[in-house]
């Protein structure tokens, strides 16, 4: 048995236009301390998964500061390790992938060359706690040739491009489509699969020989009754950030304690660390209900906030319901609301900003207001 | 081949700190925590790595397993060198001879072959009980641009403090004429910190010759810099300006620790230029309640605060539940305060819970004595401690 596990930096579908114009989506900032890609990574950490491939496209620069040598996330090792793979102009066309299977196709080498039978696809779309043990004794224990990871989802809240299927007594996945039906819990595909290497090796050659670009389609959809393909049932916490909506209120909702437990506590979620000193709070200082990561120095009112690292709030400052990434500084007298701020961003005294939780107002990264 | 370090450091942190009473029954005095997450440790380890010295020997001796655990492989100060990097020394058994450290000059006599192996042109040596920040590379310049044999760091204190340190009397250029160790009436006030910096080949030769001397101490400040003052060796005096607090006591503990907060606290952490790192990596973000009220205060990572928390100083992991008090007070990682419960001038040591209820420290009086609690203790509900106490579970 075993896995190796490969994670796609860049979703298909459904990115946070405004905090991808800068980065990647495996990392963008989550939850005061995290990004999109540390969920993935320990999930298969916490697996004890140690050999990773993450494959990069779009502006991969903080991913690579972010995953470093691995370490953090004790993939830092002799054999296997984290690796990042960022993407390379083919020699005929200069262009770099454009699809997944393309992308797949580019680390073919590091594909063959895992001793792993299985390898675990994933995306960084969502906040999940996938138990890849269990999945991976599914896998088995079903004779598997492909486990889809899915989520019984209500229709409001399936993106269009996911993957729909339906599964039979065993588990077996009957019917896949991309076409959803609009009544009805649907078992949606959370992009996240295990698939058996040497298959995935056949697969990925034959799509290239067909010139194929739907790695749905060529795999699943056209393979269901060839290969077996099994489904898995996730019933833990899922927040897809799929829109900067979703993004704002999946943040809200880690200050429910409920769900803090079930994202944080469920398993070890680790990140870079930053030797950021404890936070202070001044003689006025006043918070309530607020999520806040270390380094941070508080002398006005914070509420209903989540504070990333090294963020700094004035005196007579009112902060509420709003989430400020790392080195946000806000100085005095300034009103914030509903407003999310990517890094250092810089706001200065006397002004007010507000949003709402439908629209939040976005602050980009660096700006200074 | 490697190249030569210019210098290492020796860390002495094998001293009990029995002066920290229940504080010290499980763990060595430099192991003690500091600031929220920080150990005592942590500052001259940072130092040394802010400093750019890379090769760092630990010694231990007293209860080292929490520290050795701490220390660990050293990445988190950058002290995971392919060559260098920190490393334990505790005592060993050799061919003929097997003894504990006897003096802070006894132990790192014990590990000269430590020192030899690196062909270092000078040698720092630490302790490891004191918070400060100092940057030991200018130390080094100094020391080599007055080509001394021995420098040892200086700190201006007052005359009735200088009687409880070794005192430096110098020329106007800071040549050392004179020390001494304890003087009843001193003749100056310029006390060692206890930081010396000396060239590699006299440490040596001072160590080797005192360790011939069957009724010596076996102590720096008591033999081996008298007898290098008498045999007129070049020694100078480095002035040190800025926070140093040698927190051998419960008092200067938690004086300390409250030297870190408010507006313009003595002791700054956040300066990005000297940071203080810590095997703790903070955990998840603090979670602070509906009702919670926090004021001039420190709270590390991993905590979730519902009640109240003023002039306090809160390490990792921390539980104040709803309804408690925390006051003027420091209190160590995992702790737990449960519900109603109300602490003041109190330090809580590691996996302590305090029960529902219960009243822990002077509560109402002003006289700031400090009650110490000892690690895993657990205070039950409705239960009253009061001022000035040292409790602690029965060591078996």
């Amino acid at each position: 048995m075993g896995a190796a596990g490969i994670i796609f930096s860049d979703g298909k579908f459904g990115q946070i236009d405004e905090l991808v114009r800068k980065r990647t989506e495996a990392s963008i900032p989550f939850g005061g301390r995290y990004r999109l890609v540390d969920f993935a990574l320990s999930n298969m950490v916490n697996a004890d998964i140690t050999q990773v491939a993450i494959i990069a496209k779009r502006n991969y620069q903080s991913l690579m500061d972010h995953i470093g040598s691995g370490k953090d996330w004790d993939l830092s090792r002799r054999n296997g390790g984290v690796v990042i793979f960022p993407p390379f102009g083919n020699y005929k066309s200069g262009n770099v992938y454009g699809n997944q299977l393309e992308a797949l196709q580019g680390i073919i080498g590091f594909i063959t060359k895992c001793p792993e039978e299985n390898i675990i696809l994933t995306e960084c779309d969502s906040v999940n706690t996938i138990d890849y043990t269990d999945v991976l004794n599914q896998h088995e224990d079903t004779n598997a040739d492909i486990t889809l990871i899915y989520k019984e989802l209500e229709p409001q809240e399936i993106h269009e491009e996911y993957l729909v299927v339906d599964t039979d007594e065993h588990g077996r996945v009957k019917k896949a489509s991309m076409i959803k039906e609009i009544n009805g819990v649907q078992k949606a595909v959370i992009n996240a699969w295990v698939i058996k290497r040497k298959l995935l090796q056949t697969l990925l050659s034959e799509a290239a020989s067909k010139g194929a670009t739907s790695i749905e389609q060529e795999f699943i959809i056209n393979n269901i009754s060839s290969l077996r393909i099994f489904g898995y049932n996730y019933t833990g916490v899922f927040l897809a950030n799929n829109s900067m909506e979703q993004y704002y209120a999946n943040n809200m909702a880690l200050l429910n304690e409920e769900v803090r437990k079930q994202v944080l506590e469920v398993c070890p979620i680790y990140t870079k660390v930053r030797d950021s000193a404890p936070t202070k709070y001044g003689k006025n200082a006043v918070v309530k209900n607020s999520f806040i990561a270390d380094g941070c120095i508080i002398e006005g009112t914070v509420e209903n906030s989540i504070l990333f690292r090294g963020v700094k709030i004035g005196k007579d400052t009112v902060v509420r319901n709003c989430i400020l990434m790392q080195d946000t500084m806000v100085l005095e007298n300034v009103k914030l609301n509903a407003v999310v701020t990517d890094k250092n961003v810089t706001i200065r005294s006397h002004q007010e900003l507000s949003g709402c939780a439908k629209l939040p107002y976005y602050v980009a990264k660096n700006m200074m207001i | 081949m490697q190249k030569n370090k210019k210098c290492i450091a020796m860390l002495l942190a094998g001293g009990q700190g029995s002066r920290l009473l229940a504080l010290t029954t499980k763990v060595a005095k430099p192991a003690v925590s500091f600031g929220g997450k920080y150990r005592i440790i942590d500052f001259p380890l940072s130092n040394c790595t802010n400093s750019k010295i890379d090769t760092v020997g630990v010694l231990t001796q007293y209860q080292p397993l929490i520290l050795n655990d701490y220390i660990g492989n050293g990445a988190p100060w950058d002290l995971d060198r392919n060559y260098g990097g920190v490393h334990i020394l505790p005592p060993y058994q050799a061919k003929d001879k097997s003894a504990w450290y006897l003096g802070t000059a006894n132990a790192i006599y014990q590990n000269i072959d430590f020192i030899k192996n690196y062909h270092s042109d000078h040698v720092i040596i630490l302790s490891g009980d004191h918070i400060y920040k100092m940057d030991y590379a200018d130390m080094l310049e100094y020391h080599i641009e007055r080509n001394a044999d021995c420098t040892i760091a200086t700190l201006e204190v007052t005359y009735e403090e200088a009687s409880r340190f070794g005192i430096m009397n110098t020329d106007p250029d800071m040549n050392i004429l004179e020390f001494e160790e304890k003087p009843k009436v001193p003749k100056n006030n310029q006390a060692s910190m206890g930081i010396y910096i000396f060239k590699t080949d006299k440490l040596i030769k001072y160590l080797e010759e005192d360790n011939e001397v069957v009724d010596s101490a076996h102590d720096f400040g008591k033999n081996i810099i008298p007898n290098m003052l008498d045999n007129k060796e070049h020694m100078v005096a480095y002035p040190f300006k800025g926070y140093w607090k040698d927190v051998g006591t419960i008092e200067s503990l938690w004086i300390a620790n409250m030297d870190l907060l408010g507006d313009n606290p003595n002791f700054d952490l956040y300066n990005p230029y000297w940071k203080i790192h810590s095997r703790i990596s903070g955990g998840t973000p603090q979670y602070l309640g509906e009702n919670a009220k926090i004021e001039n205060s420190i709270i590390s990572g991993g905590c979730q605060v519902l009640g109240k928390v003023v002039n306090s100083v809160i390490g990792s992991n921390v539980i104040i539940e709803e309804g408690a008090i925390v006051e003027n007070s420091v209190v160590f990682n995992n702790t737990v305060i449960k519900k109603n419960a109300h602490v003041a001038y109190v330090i809580l040591d590691e996996d302590v819970v305090v029960g529902e209820n219960a009243k822990v420290g002077e509560v109402d009086a002003t006289t700031k004595e400090i009650t110490v609690i000892g690690r895993g203790y657990e205070v039950e509900a409705n239960k009253v401690i009061g001022k000035a106490l040292n409790i602690e579970r029965e060591v078996k």
